[in-house]
């Protein structure tokens, strides 16, 4: 696409997508940081990540400001309009991706005081799951890739399977010995929170198709809009 | 109003002599509708709002082909009466031009000589229900006899308005009729085509973008003579289909 007339306007666009493109990335690694700290024990990292989480909420606070001086100020239209939509859509989702990783360091860092329920297996599989369509979903919106942020609405379900997969194996472990207890629900509940990164994704891509292509694919309508 | 069509233009083209100003432009215009038509300048939209009721016939050395309807009724046809068109499709321009008489008499004038009445009761009925339609009445109305050319520029811009609706037209044309106006003025304006539509068909012509976004119905974008785009002004401005208008409206100018 061409640039934009105005100097000023395109740059103020790019430092918004800058911005974003940041922020995700950040998001990203904060959740495979918090997974790591799972899997080699590092309470060290569980810390780290717990830390990063003020950088994200700046980031947050900065792009919605940044979208709403644009809004004002330069009254965009069409694709800029909905880039802008998407931005101040999707960046509440990143945060809480964020948070999800933060919720996962919290309880890797109470996990690691114990010895091991079980060998992991199926999590690292499901986390892997779930930051793959993360990051496809930002590859989406980065390259304005609509096929692909199609893709990610769809895979989701993948996630969610696999998070019904966990917890019926964690239950059996619980119901086995109640001393699993304390410790199964904590997995859970890490799995319970890649469940929640796999729909945060989701709606990154399904914002990304109307951003691309001006269609509402939410809640299984296809509206165009009109 | 389903798919109702005020004016119906098909395959027009228009020539300033040799040169070409409109190429191949259809369209249907809805009654009751705000159509706003936007474009860099060049682009043939006055051209096009000006062949809607013959206006380019003044022009020496103009030309139209193609077929413009008014209510299924051949505009260019050599039966059709254009004094009689032009009351039918009044217009409103970029600078306000009343004539140098008193506010009543602006009004007064169209009726008197369209012989629509000569009565001064009936005159004084028609000049309070105009002005009031242009949303002036309140502001002038204790002072009818004084010159229209102590008006503010934005009342002004209203008093050529109720000048052309005193005649009963059925499409009001508005080439930039804001674009000489303060925002204060500019947001009367467009408060009042918002009221107008009730009862006429409106064309306008803008470059304020943001002006044909927020009182238009369907937007027109024209490029280069030809008509790139026609569209619900929503679904123009929020995801348009073609490439052009994207760029155009975007402020991605080639």
């Amino acid at each position: 696409m061409p640039e934009h007339t105005s100097k000023h306007y395109e740059q103020q666009l790019r430092l918004l997508k800058d911005k974003l493109l940041l922020m995700s990335h950040q998001a990203e690694q904060m959740i495979a940081d918090a997974m790591r700290a799972l899997s080699e024990r590092r309470p060290s990292l569980a810390e780290e990540v717990i830390s990063r989480d003020d950088t994200l909420d700046q980031l947050e606070v900065e792009i919605d400001t940044l979208c709403y001086q644009i809004l004002a100020l330069e009254q965009p239209v069409a694709s800029d309009l909905r880039f802008i939509a998407t931005a101040l859509k999707i960046v509440r989702d990143i945060e809480r991706i964020g948070d999800t990783a933060v919720n996962i360091a919290e309880r890797a860092r109470e996990l690691i005081q114990e010895p091991e329920l079980k060998k992991l297996i199926a999590l690292p599989i499901m986390a892997e799951a779930a930051q793959r369509i993360l990051k496809e979903s930002l590859d989406a919106f980065v390259n304005s890739d609509a096929d692909l942020a199609q893709k990610v609405v769809n895979e989701d379900d993948t996630v969610d399977d696999l998070y019904e997969q966990i917890f019926r194996e964690l239950l059996t472990y619980m119901l086995e010995d109640t001393r699993n207890i304390s410790r199964a629900l904590k997995l859970i509940f890490i799995a319970k929170n890649l469940e929640r990164v796999g729909d945060h994704s989701a709606n990154i891509g399904e914002m990304v198709v109307f951003m691309v292509r001006g269609q509402d694919i939410r809640h299984g309508t296809r509206v165009d809009r009109r | 109003m389903g798919d109702q069509v005020k004016i119906s233009v098909n395959r027009a083209n228009f020539f300033y002599g040799m040169q070409q100003a409109l190429q191949d432009v259809t369209i249907r215009i809805r009654p009751c509708f705000v159509t706003a038509l936007i474009g860099p300048s060049g682009c043939g939209k006055s051209t096009f709002l000006r062949a809607l009721n013959r206006m380019n016939d003044l022009i020496p050395g103009t030309r139209l082909e193609g077929r413009v309807e008014l209510d299924g009724e051949d505009v260019y046809s050599s039966s059709m009466d254009v004094i009689q068109l032009r009351r039918r499709v009044g217009m409103i321009f970029q600078r306000s031009n009343p004539f140098p008489m008193s506010i009543y008499e602006n009004v007064a004038y169209g009726p008197r000589v369209n012989g629509l009445t000569k009565k001064r009761p009936e005159l004084d009925i028609i000049v309070e229900k105009t002005l009031r339609s242009a949303a002036l009445w309140d502001e002038v109305k204790d002072r009818l006899a004084r010159s229209a050319m102590s008006l503010s520029g934005g009342q002004q811009q209203r008093l050529c308005i109720a000048r052309a609706l005193a005649v009963e037209p059925e499409v009001l044309l508005m080439d930039e009729p804001a674009s000489a106006l303060d925002p204060i003025s500019t947001a009367k304006i467009e408060e009042l085509i918002y009221e107008l539509k009730r009862a006429y068909t409106i064309v306008i012509v803008t470059h304020n973008m943001q002006q044909a976004a927020r009182v238009s119905d369907e937007t027109g974008f024209f490029l280069n003579g030809r008509l790139v785009e026609f569209a619900e002004t929503r679904k123009l401005f929020t995801a348009p289909a073609k490439r052009e208008t994207e760029d155009y409206i975007t402020g991605r100018f080639g």
